[in-house]
């Protein structure tokens, strides 16, 4: 129990470490899901109201996200989306840059993220009832005043517990960014349990953080839903 | 068949088509004849890991789901105290902290280095196997808890009222129609395994994606092993919902009426 100690914030502890890392991890996290919920808006809509092409490459995109592990999906695109801004900047005739971990981090994790919303926000437009929108239409309404009036209310309830899901698989999927060498709160750990050999406090101290945000996050969508779902009847089951 | 044969499908498919040939043709493929003894090796182990920690977690996974459902508070919360745990954290920091605490721990203690089981426990797999079975059965425990509630009331009645034990109103009844219920589920879950399988990579288990990784460090090539990788676990994936969906055809197919 001697090693508790290495947790404090000051330096011959790792507890700074630790937050800066987490601090990583949330900015990461809620990047990617908000890059994720934008994705997932027009790929259902897309996958809704498109033409047949567009359709299929929302098909092809949705099944090979969700087929590859997410840990090669972003060394693919770690290297890829580096290379290619890359060679856009030489051709343009500027210099090569390096891209920030966190912006990497973010569009990798948000294109995951992509796919999966784009699932959670179809079934949630499909089941927003014909009448309501056709009610809203016959009434005169704007499209966008109807999708803010009247589509996204009905939407909300029923997208809440898939999007609550995708939430804690974004902050539990920063974690894979520690693979790529991107400090985040499970490199920091691993780095500062490394040093220490102090395995057990550390990884016991991360999982705790984990397991604190993911413990919230599932009290404050909870919220959410009921709020969401406010004046809606309740079901028998 | 026919959906196949519209005319913006057979584009896509020529440029697809286009796109493999192209990617045959102009990358650098020259390096696989070396290392495909080596892969096939890694596919092996990861397919092994696979259905070896899918099947022990599922295991722990029934024990787990129905404690939560019909048993004891003094079952029921550990179990759910187990599976929040499981599904709250990283599996990565599970693995590292399997591997790297115990790892540090074992060593300390004579008769666990003395014992016959060292030479096992000194290796990684052993650890990987561990945390993945750990958090398929969490994950699993949670959807089988919602399995066993599933399952009409009446049935379970019924069974009482012929004079069924217990355990054969588990085995014959309840387990049977809890797992149908949620077969789709658990063939989703058992995809989202395989997608897991690569973590145990960075605890030097050499499995499909450390082979791949080896060949970007010894060559310095870098997207055609990616590519590679990602066909090989799609053809995994695409295997995984075949034999699930084969697994729902046999056997009744109907389902309970009311739900």
């Amino acid at each position: 129990m001697e090693t508790l100690s290495l947790l404090s914030l000051s330096p011959p502890g790792w507890g700074a470490t630790l937050l800066a890392g987490l601090w990583n991890s949330i900015l990461i996290a809620v990047g990617a899901f908000g890059m994720g919920l934008v994705l997932g808006t027009l790929g259902a809509w897309g996958k809704i109201h498109g033409g047949p092409v567009t359709r299929d490459l929302l098909a092809l995109y949705t099944t090979v996200v969700r087929a590859v592990p997410e840990l090669i999906l972003i060394l693919i695109l770690y290297f890829g989306v580096t290379d290619l801004v890359n060679q856009l900047l030489l051709a343009l005739g500027h210099d090569r840059i390096q891209i920030s971990g966190i912006a990497a981090g973010i569009t990798v994790l948000g294109v995951v993220q992509g796919a999966y919303a784009t699932e959670v926000l179809r079934g949630a437009l499909l089941s927003v009832p014909q009448g309501q929108v056709e009610a809203a239409r016959a009434m005169g309404m704007p499209p966008f005043l109807m999708a803010r009036r009247i589509i996204f209310p009905a939407m909300l309830g029923l997208a809440m517990p898939g999007l609550a899901n995708l939430w804690l698989i974004a902050t539990k999927d920063t974690a894979l960014l520690a693979v790529v060498g991107f400090a985040e709160l499970t490199f920091a750990t691993r780095q500062a349990a490394g040093t220490t050999k102090a395995f057990f406090t550390f990884f016991l101290a991360a999982g705790a953080i984990y397991l604190i945000i993911t413990l919230l996050s599932t009290w404050a969508f909870h919220r959410i839903e009921g709020w969401a779902r406010r004046g809606e009847p309740r079901n028998a089951g | 068949m026919r959906d196949w044969l519209q005319p913006h499908r057979i584009i896509l498919a020529l440029i697809g088509v286009a796109l493999v040939l192209w990617c045959a043709t102009q990358m650098r493929w020259d390096w696989l004849p070396k290392y495909a003894p080596m892969m096939a090796e890694g596919i092996w182990r990861t397919v092994w890991l696979l259905v070896l920690s899918s099947l022990l977690g599922m295991a722990l996974a029934i024990p787990l789901g129905l404690a939560q459902a019909a048993g004891p508070w003094v079952l029921a919360a550990p179990a759910r105290a187990f599976c929040t745990v499981i599904r709250g954290t990283p599996l990565l920091l599970q693995i590292w902290l399997l591997y790297y605490g115990l790892g540090s721990l074992f060593p300390q203690f004579p008769w666990i280095r003395e014992s016959d089981l060292w030479p096992i426990l000194r290796q990684a797999w052993p650890y990987a196997l561990l945390a993945l079975t750990l958090s398929f059965a969490g994950y699993e425990g949670e959807v089988m808890r919602g399995a066993f509630r599933s399952v009409p009331r009446g049935q379970l009645e019924a069974a009482r009222a012929m004079g069924m034990p217990r355990l054969k109103i588990l085995t014959r009844i309840w387990l049977p129609q809890a797992v149908r219920n949620v077969l789709p589920t658990l063939g989703g879950e058992t995809v989202l395994q395989m997608k897991a399988t690569p973590l145990v990579a960075t605890i030097t288990v050499v499995e499909i994606y450390a082979v791949s990784s080896r060949v970007r460090q010894d060559t310095f090539i870098i997207y055609e092993p990616l590519l590679l990788l990602a066909v090989v676990y799609m053809a995994l994936a695409g295997l995984i919902v075949l034999l699930f969906r084969w697994i729902e055809r046999t056997g009744p197919q109907t389902r309970p009426a009311g739900r």
